[in-house]
């Protein structure tokens, strides 16, 4: 339910989602995370050759990731360092420049997809190694695997 | 140092005392022979060193077992991208229960990497863990997991590792903590669990499954971060791939048996393409540690991620070791 309001307030642009949607920072920053990993599925199943290359998809999907990195690092306050299974690593408060950089990457990659979006299957796959690159970069220092 | 208890009774007793002092002392001599025996370095036999020499090397075969191995993960610099992960000047700090271990270079420079060792002398760090001056390297340098390794293997991974560049980088030695920083004690831990043997015996020979299980068990050694250890640092018994906590700080290196509470929904297929892209099947993406192993293994061949992934299928399930 809170991820279909997330979904729905979504299409009304991100910054809807904080008013519709009165989450704890940690709650926040888990649905933000399942939007960008949905949006990197509908890309990856194309790359994959589940699906057929639709570039309206392909730009939907590059929206939902470029704004959600736009409010990402800021879902992050003191004071929300543990609870609620968060996996977010004690790093990002002691680095959140860095970390912030690159939540910016991400959205930098994202946004010149955008203005030049891919043609075609093969444009597509040229985009999405170097822009899925930013999952892991973020991810190796700043999230901790928890008990599954 | 006598003392007047001693005078007192040193002579009625002179003859068992002389007696049970000498069987102490025996006892030490053999105790300490023993333990001399035991955790002494055994290099390589002349016969498998020989076999070894005599394989036809190839470099680029070798990059393979390279990209298996993960070699770079430690040894190349902190955050090394492209190109650079092949430069393996070393430096890297693993944190453990026993104290840091720095990484050495293993770039062929001559004086601060392996430039000047053999493929005999690679052949006895990688099988049997026994450095050119013949002490023992610590098990921090998987060779638990690489003495299953074929003699081809080590073979081109050694050509493959004199192509790459040499970096004249000198790195700061172990903090270890006693008694662990004594290194004739790896000698014991070689007597309690290091064995060519297999990690789990398989129903099946499938060509797969026995390919997987090389990757895994052998250059891949998987089971290094996912089985947990007990307080001397062996595995524990019955638990291999069970995951473990993380060593090197907050949070755990998952379960990956089939049992696993991550992995139980993935089909073979989701665990190549993981291994291949870095996406789980609701794609979530790796991180930790593991960012860097699945760089490696994105530079195997299809066919060798399909054979991991078909291993841990048919492992046995274990609930979680952390």
């Amino acid at each position: 339910m809170k991820f279909r309001m997330l979904v729905t307030a979504s299409a009304f642009g991100l910054a809807a989602v904080a008013a519709a949607y009165a989450a704890e920072p940690q709650e926040m920053r888990q649905e933000m995370m399942k939007q960008v990993g949905g949006a990197t599925g509908a890309m990856a199943k194309m790359v994959k050759g589940e699906e057929d290359f639709d570039q309206a998809k392909v730009i939907e999907a590059l929206t939902t990731i470029s704004e959600t990195m736009a409010e990402y690092p800021a879902q992050f306050p003191e004071g929300t360092e543990t609870g609620m299974d968060t996996e977010a690593a004690p790093a990002i408060w002691t680095n959140m420049d860095d970390f912030t950089a690159k939540a910016m990457a991400l959205k930098s990659d994202a946004d010149a997809a955008i203005a030049n979006p891919p043609a075609d299957l093969d444009g597509l796959k040229t985009v999405f190694g170097p822009l899925t690159k930013n999952c892991g970069a973020c991810h190796e220092t700043y999230r901790l695997k928890k008990d599954g | 140092m006598t003392s007047p208890g001693d005078e007192k009774s040193a002579p009625a007793s002179k003859g068992a005392g002389a007696y049970v002092l000498g069987g102490i002392a025996a006892a030490a001599l053999v105790g300490a022979g023993i333990f001399w025996y035991v955790t002494a370095p055994r290099p390589l036999s002349a016969e498998r060193i020989a076999a070894i020499d005599a394989v036809e090397a190839d470099a680029t075969r070798g990059e393979t077992i390279f990209w298996a191995g993960g070699c770079a993960s430690c040894h190349a610099a902190d955050g090394a991208q492209g190109e650079a992960r092949k430069v393996l000047s070393g430096g890297h700090r693993l944190t453990s229960d026993f104290g840091t271990f720095v990484v050495p270079n293993i770039s062929p420079d001559p004086n601060a990497g392996i430039g000047d060792w053999s493929l005999g002398d690679f052949a006895n760090a990688m099988l049997a863990g026994v450095s050119p001056s013949g002490g023992h390297f610590y098990p921090s340098f998987p060779y638990g997991s690489y003495v299953r390794m074929t003699d081809r293997d080590v073979a081109d991974l050694f050509a493959y590792l004199g192509t790459l560049p040499a970096s004249d980088q000198t790195n700061a030695a172990h903090e270890l903590t006693f008694p662990f920083s004594t290194r004739r004690l790896v000698g014991g831990w070689k007597f309690l669990f290091f064995n060519d043997g297999p990690r789990v015996e398989l129903a099946s020979a499938d060509d797969q499954l026995v390919r997987g299980q090389y990757l895994v068990e052998g250059p891949g050694h998987c089971g290094e971060c996912h089985t947990p250890r007990n307080f001397l640092g062996g595995f524990r018994g019955g638990e291999w791939l069970a995951g473990a906590p993380n060593p090197e700080g907050e949070g755990v290196v998952p379960n990956i048996t089939p049992g696993g509470p991550d992995i139980s929904g993935w089909s073979a297929s989701d665990i190549a393409y993981y291994l291949e892209s870095g996406f789980t099947p609701d794609f979530d993406s790796v991180g930790g540690s593991m960012v860097e192993v699945q760089k490696n293994m994105a530079e195997l061949e299809a066919s060798d991620r399909e054979a991991i992934a078909a291993y841990l299928k048919a492992v046995p399930s274990r609930p979680n070791g952390y």
